[in-house]
């Protein structure tokens, strides 16, 4: 009997303790998950997301909840504002104007990360120049069919030689999910610059900050965590 | 040994394990665990599936899921029906010393075990946490514009560690679940022989009760 009572109140609230360590493992995930990916980011050159399996693969984000469905031949990027040459390009006006084939790593702000990426596109500097750029003109305002997202580059930013109109993927022409048939590719900033369903392109006389950005991410989205108008040490994944 | 009629008119002595709130708690909770789980891999692994299925649909299935899923355990542990479900509750809560030691030494160390065994705890416990974490998580993916930046880094990682700290608790607990049939059984009638609960959990004294063929209790 005695032995029992002594039993009964060598209890410990083991449970209660377990579940608060928990908890403050996944408070401690959400406030310092990112400067742990970054840290391990630098050490093992990837992050925890691409640890865990499937962790290397792309994650559909979409602002609206849907997916614009655009036929390919329908597919139409107007190109307009401060330009000489304002112009519509249809697909086959992007296929035919030089190909420029690339395989980048796509890094997600929110921390996934998908190496190896093969694209082919025509570089937004050739089209540019095509449009003939106006004097005066500082940014590039990008708009969706999705009619939600935007996006912007300086004129600058946009003459990166990696900066791509992107209609295929993976050797194949970029599916509805992944912003097809025709998306922006920035491989150096994070990937919300790279926007999807690409359907204009404005030169404009200031930076008009895109849907991301009014969201609060850096306007200038460089992979190193950068956010100047240029990335003087760029990281070319 | 011939057959009687008496033995025919068999009765057994069972005791309560889990009443009627705490097997709807139980199934309800996973109905949505599966349905969270089942609808967690297309969206994980989103370019394996594309558009084949309806994404948007399968995102706001697992969404609203997500949102109901504390519901059944709150309502079952704070309504006035609650009462065994609270006493289990604390019984997770509280562990001997050599339930630590057992749990410590994975196992080797023998225990009489109360009514939940040092496992089952642990996983009660890990499965109420990570319902907190990844409801927390899942709200700040969903409605990330009200917080820092950075949290949905955080918040992204962090669900994803917890889903596949759940996917290996379930599966545990299923293959855990199936080869002890007498156990799951309970969870559907509500009931385990006395005899059972001897065995497995001899620390813990529920009233018996006998009841005929028919699984009905009889007065005693």
């Amino acid at each position: 009997m005695s032995r029992e009572s002594t039993v009964g109140s060598e209890r410990v609230n083991v449970g209660r303790r377990l579940f608060l360590g928990l908890a403050a493992v996944g408070a401690a995930g959400i406030v310092f998950g990112s400067d742990a990916q970054r840290f391990l980011g630098q050490k093992l050159g990837s992050g925890i997301g691409s640890l865990l399996p499937g962790g290397d693969r792309f994650r559909i984000y979409s602002i609206t909840g849907q997916y614009p469905a655009i036929k390919p031949n329908r597919y139409r990027l107007k190109v307009s504002g401060m330009v000489d040459n304002p112009a519509t390009f249809t697909l086959a006006d992007l296929k035919a104007m030089p190909a420029t084939d690339m395989t980048k790593a796509f890094q997600c702000v929110t921390g996934w990360r998908v190496p190896d990426v093969k694209w082919r596109g025509v570089q937004l500097s050739h089209i540019l120049k095509h449009a003939g750029v106006q004097p005066g003109a500082v940014a590039l305002s990008f708009d969706s069919y999705d009619h939600a997202d935007s996006e912007s580059l300086t004129i600058e930013q946009a003459h990166l030689p990696d900066v791509i109109v992107a209609y295929e993927m993976y050797g194949e022409t970029v599916t509805r999910e992944h912003g097809g048939p025709v998306r922006l590719v920035v491989p150096q900033m994070y990937g919300y610059k790279s926007l999807k369903w690409l359907s204009g392109i404005r030169v404009v006389n200031q930076i008009e900050p895109g849907y991301w950005e009014l969201n609060g991410y850096p306007v200038n989205g460089w992979l190193d965590g950068t956010t100047g108008a240029t990335n003087p040490d760029p990281q070319l994944s | 040994m011939t057959t009687t009629s008496t033995s025919r008119v068999q009765t057994a002595v069972r005791v309560m394990r889990f009443d009627r709130v705490q097997r709807s708690a139980h199934w309800l909770n996973a109905v949505m665990f599966l349905t969270l789980m089942f609808t967690a891999i297309p969206l994980y692994f989103g370019s394996f599936f594309g558009v084949v299925f309806e994404r948007h649909t399968i995102q706001m299935v697992h969404l609203w899921t997500g949102l109901l899923l504390p519901v059944p355990l709150i309502v079952s542990l704070l309504g006035p029906w609650g009462r065994n479900m609270r006493s289990d509750w604390r019984r997770v809560n509280r562990w001997t010393r050599a339930e630590i030691r057992w749990l410590r030494t994975l196992g080797r160390e023998v225990i009489r075990a109360d009514k939940f065994n040092p496992g089952q705890k642990a996983n009660a416990i890990f499965t109420a946490a990570s319902i907190v974490v990844l409801f927390v998580t899942g709200y700040i993916l969903q409605w990330f514009r009200f917080f820092p930046v950075s949290w949905r880094e955080g918040a992204t990682v962090t669900h994803d560690l917890f889903a596949f700290g759940v996917f290996a608790a379930v599966a545990g607990h299923v293959v855990l679940a199936l080869s002890h049939p007498a156990s799951m059984r309970s969870m559907i009638t509500g009931r385990i022989d006395a005899a059972w609960a001897a065995r497995h959990a001899g620390a813990w004294t529920p009233e018996p009760e006998v009841l005929d063929q028919a699984g009905s209790p009889t007065a005693q």
